[in-house]
């Protein structure tokens, strides 16, 4: 794709000297539509495109149909260019007052389809009628973590006659008569999430239940719903998806009484109702024998989950994370499913060899397997899995402390399917690891806290798993520069990575690392020996970049932040605690055009001046972490004006601490937590 | 315990004049011995025929007259015996001129059209040989008649004379089966059901038909009839039909319930009284309240016997369960209904027939809208008038938010209504409208916040100005409001400021 670019780009150049004679002329707005589709990969690519000549430019306006702007103050201008958008993301514009939404509204019209406002608080339920009044084709609107917003807001969503997927979680204070509102005016809803909506009983959940007919997700998570209105939802008939997590007035006898089961319901998510049990799962599963899908993580952490299943269920995927499973309720799952391709039993008590042994030996089709913290598993369990699954894509083993390399070989050995690996917190060394590279189609790879590592296993990694996108290396300290840059070297499209605490790291490691074009997160936490040199070739060739943690790493001063502000320009996400970083660099960093969430504590360079400009600088800041002690020395009026703009302040009082501590007594220190 | 089994009571048919001219000289008369025979309330419709031409002492005195039946009745019911010993005590009372002559007029008329049917089966003798079934038909008709006017002989002559017919009657066999009620059905004779006839003690009348259908003979009828039970409007028929309706109804409420139906006329359901003095006629709501009142009418009413609650009859243990129909023909408590539910008490037939077939005549004088039958209701109701916060689009207001959900869940296109304070604050949402379009006139310089929060309040205060808070506090205005959101007439691009254009020119 660049490729392409790079030879319009020159071939522009060439058209420039010739502008009577441009070739692009003759190409008809179909072929340049069919050459735009290709280019959605990169959202640099269209620029460049767009700048091709103005046929190009005009051309590109056209067939964009969705946006995400980053600031809310050029929208004007920039929907006066793009006015064929359908869909508008704006969860980056963190301050979209009643007017913006009115100008965009007046400016989209009816072409609008799609709208997102998860990301604002500042808009009231004035901006939504407006919306409501001009682009009457909307379809999609969150509306999400609008604390603030009112029946009133709910209502101005209700005259959207044609909506049919509505988000409104978190909307504290919509009431019953809001969605009211809701439900009787959009027929067409298919999909709504009243997650968190705390306001909102049974009576308006029902009366969603009894207008809209044609629902097909609903989400009531953590709202106050009890079993009157189940009965209700059961009615619907094209329900596919409920997610009722942590709907503590949900209990046994809600499910138990319920008449009939849910008519199409697929995937059914009970997540956190810590007051259902086992009844409630073998009732469910009875009465619903379409149900593909099941979470009842966190339910119940006293009951056992399954003992006692009879039926024969269709579930493919089933969590039961944080539960009490035994292995006899292991095995009448085992039993009572036809094929189950996911299971989940992270941090479940009482899971053994023998429960694993038996589902997967009755469940060779399992693709998924989350076994994380069942620290009673073994080598027997590795045997059972690898010999039965050869199709397993993702394993997630963290902290399953008594599985010896022998089990990490069988991995190797038995499942070149697996994509995703999770080892974080287990004995895996070098050996392990060695076998691990035959996995040649991991893309997630999590070797945390896996002290006994180095090199030796890394680069056996590097040089046969090319897919790896993502590599977690947090605290495995053996790991040094030669490692890192033959996983640059042979994983070309990394776009994660964690070294925290790998304090053997250097600069060389990030020079290498630049080579991953994909780049956009890197945590360097703790790795002292990386200076700015280092991290201005990140910032200089990663363009991708947008997460970057760099705390504690006291090398790096103001020469690295001038390096992000003149190349990152799609960085987001910041923590440079501890840094060697003063107003300059602060002030460099408060020039980036997106930056939302900075964390900046214990700069010893930074004065409250310094901060205080900074702040009023950048304008797309969300999120903002500081010490308590710069508060007195900030002005409040300075402190409304950026709340005013959508920022939340965070003041921590964390104690300075430059020390680190060794991995070895942190991972003994978080096993002695996890024992007692 | 007032209550009358008016249900298949027999009347006199009368035309509307000669009955009205019969109430008002009976009500002069006597009030203290009452003549079933001289009232016909059989029928609901039948009553309200007459109604248009009472004049309002016409109502009130036939209401009076009512009055007093329904004590005697009530007076009955505790002493089946009592009312044949009046009769035969107080004869010349019973015996009514107005009524005998038109009796014997009626009886007159059907001898003649007897005449007439048995005539005509002799002339055309010769088609029926070829057509027997016809010829059948003819004979039950005769028969039919026959029967009609031997029953309304005798009981014509029963008012006179109350002890001959139950020797009469009872004990003529072919009689009984002269009044077999499947005559009655071929006949096409339409009246009430009699549903229970041993409590239709109330008169000499029903005390002859009663013993007429004697229980058991009607009750082992091998084929039910159908219910055909809608009163009709013909006087004759009606009376034809009642004596074997009683038997009718007998079976028809054996097989489902365990118990007995009453029902109750209109009239006496709206009666504000229901305890009479029978010897001065005043009424009373509760029957301690007569007894109360008795003692000034001499001493022999002040004895602690008199005083004292009147002990339920010994017989009425071993009736079933008692429910009640509505008089109402056509209602769900009509007990010819096919649904019929009955209703429990009096007092529930009292509320079940102002709430459904009464004029709401008592307004609440709160609000002014809402109106109700019964007072007890609107007592109810203002108690908490006013207080009803949850409101639908349609302008009904509920005091539970539940109800409030149920009502919009029952009717299509009902919405809950917000608090009448945000609409408000949405009224100044259209206002919105208009700054968007000053927005337009910007041209783009709205980048600024300032320039923004400026003109958000700017048009707020705009709105509060245009629209007054009148506009909202009526429901149309509502309505309006609602419209305005759904309206997609409109041309969409109507919307675009005209700065708009301009602008994407410019770029």
């Amino acid at each position: 794709m660049e490729m392409e670019t790079r030879m319009k780009k020159r071939i522009r150049v060439e058209a420039n000297t010739e502008p009577s004679e441009s070739p692009f002329e003759a190409l008809s707005e179909e072929i340049l539509f069919l050459i735009l589709d290709l280019l959605d990969s990169n959202p640099l690519d269209k620029k460049s495109f767009s700048l091709v000549s103005r046929s190009f430019f005009a051309v590109e306006a056209r067939h964009r149909r969705s946006l995400t702007p980053l600031r809310p103050e050029l929208l004007p201008f920039v929907l006066s260019r793009y006015n064929s958008i359908s869909h508008l993301n704006l969860t980056l514009c963190p301050y979209l007052s009643d007017a913006s939404l009115s100008s965009i509204a007046s400016l989209l019209g009816p072409s609008l389809r799609s709208i997102n406002l998860s990301g604002s608080r500042s808009y009231s339920h004035r901006g939504i009628e407006s919306l409501a009044n001009k682009c009457f084709n909307l379809e999609e609107i969150d509306v999400s973590n609008g604390v603030e917003l009112t029946d009133e807001a709910a209502a101005a969503i209700g005259r959207m006659s044609k909506v049919e997927r509505v988000r409104m979680g978190r909307c504290k204070k919509v009431t019953d008569l809001g969605i009211g509102c809701i439900a009787v005016c959009c027929p067409n809803l298919k999909l709504l999430c009243l997650k968190g909506c705390v306001g909102v009983t049974d009576l308006g959940v029902a009366l969603i239940a009894v207008k809209c007919r044609k629902l097909r997700s609903l989400d009531v998570s953590f709202t106050m719903i009890t079993k009157k209105c189940l009965p209700a939802i059961a009615q619907l008939p094209n329900l596919e998806d409920l997610c009722m997590t942590g709907c503590l007035g949900i209990n046994d006898k809600a499910l138990v009484t319920l008449k009939q089961g849910f008519k199409s319901l697929q995937a059914l998510d009970m997540s956190n109702c810590q007051n259902i049990s086992q009844a409630s799962v073998s009732s469910i599963l009875q009465k619903n024998p379409s149900l593909h899908h099941l979470n009842l993580s966190y339910c119940s952490p006293v009951n056992s989950m399954l003992s006692g299943l009879h039926g024969v269920f269709k579930l493919n995927s089933i969590k039961l994370d944080g539960c009490h499973v035994s292995t006899d309720g292991l095995k009448s799952l085992a039993n009572s499913c036809i094929s189950l391709k996911e299971l989940s039993l992270s941090k479940c008590s009482g899971v053994t060899d023998e429960g694993i042994s038996v589902i997967v030996a009755k469940h060779k089709d399992l693709v998924k397997l989350d076994a994380t913290c069942c620290r009673y598993i073994t080598d027997l369990s590795l045997a059972a899995i690898t010999s039965s699954c050869a199709s397993l894509v993702s394993l997630s083993m963290e902290s399953c402390t008594k599985v010896t390399w022998e089990g990490f070989r069988l991995i190797g050995r038995h499942c070149p399917k697996l994509e995703e690996l999770n080892l974080t917190d287990t004995d895996l060394d070098d050996e392990g690891l060695t076998s691990l590279s035959q996995c040649q189609n991991l893309t997630s790879l999590k070797i945390g806290i896996c002290l006994k590592i180095t090199d030796e296993g890394l680069i056996q990694i590097g040089r046969s798993c090319p897919h790896l996108q993502e590599l977690d290396l947090y605290r495995s300290i053996g790991i040094t520069d030669k490692g890192v840059s033959e996983i640059a070297r042979g994983c070309s499209n990394l776009e994660t990575i964690c070294m925290s605490y790998c304090t053997s790291i250097s600069d060389e490691s990030l020079k290498c690392l630049s080579n991953c074009a994909r780049l956009n997160t890197l945590e360097i936490r703790g790795c002292s020996l990386v200076s700015s040199v280092g991290i201005s070739a990140i910032a200089a060739r990663c363009c991708n970049l947008s997460k970057l943690d760099i705390k504690k790493c006291y090398e790096i001063n103001d020469a690295a932040m001038l390096s992000f502000a003149r190349f990152s320009h799609n960085l987001r996400q910041i923590n440079l605690s501890y840094c060697s970083v003063t107003d300059v660099g602060v002030s460099a960093l408060a020039s980036i055009s997106c930056l939302q969430v900075v964390t900046m504590l214990h700069l010893s360079g930074m004065s409250a001046d310094g901060l205080a400009a900074a702040l009023l600088m950048c304008g797309s800041l969300m999120k903002v972490k500081l010490h308590v002690s710069f508060k007195p020395f900030i002005s409040p009026v300075l402190i409304n004006r950026v709340e005013s703009r959508g920022c939340m302040f965070q003041w921590l009082n964390k104690p300075f601490q430059v020390q680190l501590e060794s991995s070895e007594v942190w991972k003994q220190q978080s096993h002695d937590i996890f024992v007692e | 315990m007032c209550m009358k089994q008016i249900i298949g009571e027999p009347g006199i048919d009368l035309s509307s004049d000669s009955k009205m001219d019969l109430k008002l000289t009976r009500n002069s008369e006597s009030f203290h011995k009452p003549n079933s025979s001289n009232h016909n309330l059989n029928s609901f419709n039948q009553a309200s025929q007459y109604f248009p031409n009472l004049s309002p002492t016409n109502f009130l005195s036939r209401a009076e007259n009512l009055q007093q039946n329904l004590k005697t009745k009530s007076t009955n019911s505790f002493e089946p015996n009592l009312n044949s010993g009046m009769a035969t005590q107080n004869p010349p009372l019973d015996w009514d001129p107005h009524a005998m002559l038109s009796n014997l007029s009626f009886l007159e008329q059907k001898i003649h059209e007897v005449q007439s049917l048995v005539q005509s089966i002799i002339d055309q003798q010769a088609e029926f040989s070829s057509r027997p079934s016809e010829l059948a038909t003819r004979q039950q008709l005769a028969t039919a008649d026959l029967t009609c006017i031997i029953i309304q002989l005798i009981s014509t002559a029963g008012s006179l004379l109350p002890s001959i017919k139950n020797t009469l009657l009872s004990n003529n066999p072919a009689l009984r089966q002269l009044v077999n009620p499947d005559f009655n059905n071929n006949l096409k004779c339409e009246g009430l059901i009699r549903n229970f006839p041993e409590t239709a003690r109330n008169s000499e009348y029903e005390d002859l038909l009663r013993n007429l259908d004697n229980e058991a003979d009607w009750m082992k009828e091998p084929n039910p009839p159908p219910q055909s039970d809608i009163v009709d409007a013909n006087p004759i028929d009606e009376h034809d039909l009642k004596e074997s309706d009683d038997g009718d109804a007998e079976r028809e409420h054996l097989p489902p319930g365990s118990y007995i139906v009453l029902q109750l006329e209109k009239e006496e359901i709206l009666a504000p009284h229901t305890h009479f003095c029978v010897i001065c006629g005043k009424g009373f709501k509760r029957d301690a309240n007569l007894r109360m009142h008795m003692r000034g009418h001499g001493d022999e009413y002040k004895t602690p016997a008199a005083l004292a609650k009147p002990s339920k009859e010994p017989g009425s243990d071993a009736h079933p369960v008692t429910r009640y129909s509505c008089p109402f023909v056509g209602c769900k408590r009509n007990k010819e209904h096919k649904k019929f539910q009955p209703l429990k008490t009096i007092l529930c037939v009292k509320n079940h027939y102002k709430r459904s077939h009464c004029d709401k005549s008592y307004t609440c004088s709160r609000c002014h809208a809402k109106k109700f039958s019964v007072i007890a209701d609107l007592k109810t109701h203002e108690k908490h008038c006013g207080r009803d916060k949850w409101q639908c689009s349609c302008g009904t207001t509920f005091s539970r938010k539940d109800k409030l959900f149920g009502h919009v869940a029952l009717f299509q296109g009902h919405t809950p209504a917000l608090p009448m304070d945000e609409v408000k604050a949405s009224g100044s949402g259209q206002g919105n409208d208009d700054m968007t379009e000053d927005l337009g006139g910007y041209n783009g310089n709205f980048a600024s916040e300032e320039c923004l929060t400026s003109m958000d309040v700017k048009g707020i205060d705009e709105s509060r100005a245009y629209f007054s808070p009148m506009n909202f506090d009526g429901f149309g205005a509502l309505d309006e409001f609602g419209r305005g959101g759904f309206d997609l007439e409109d041309n969409p691009f109507a919307f675009i400021p005209s700065g708009f254009g301009q602008r994407s020119g410019d770029s």
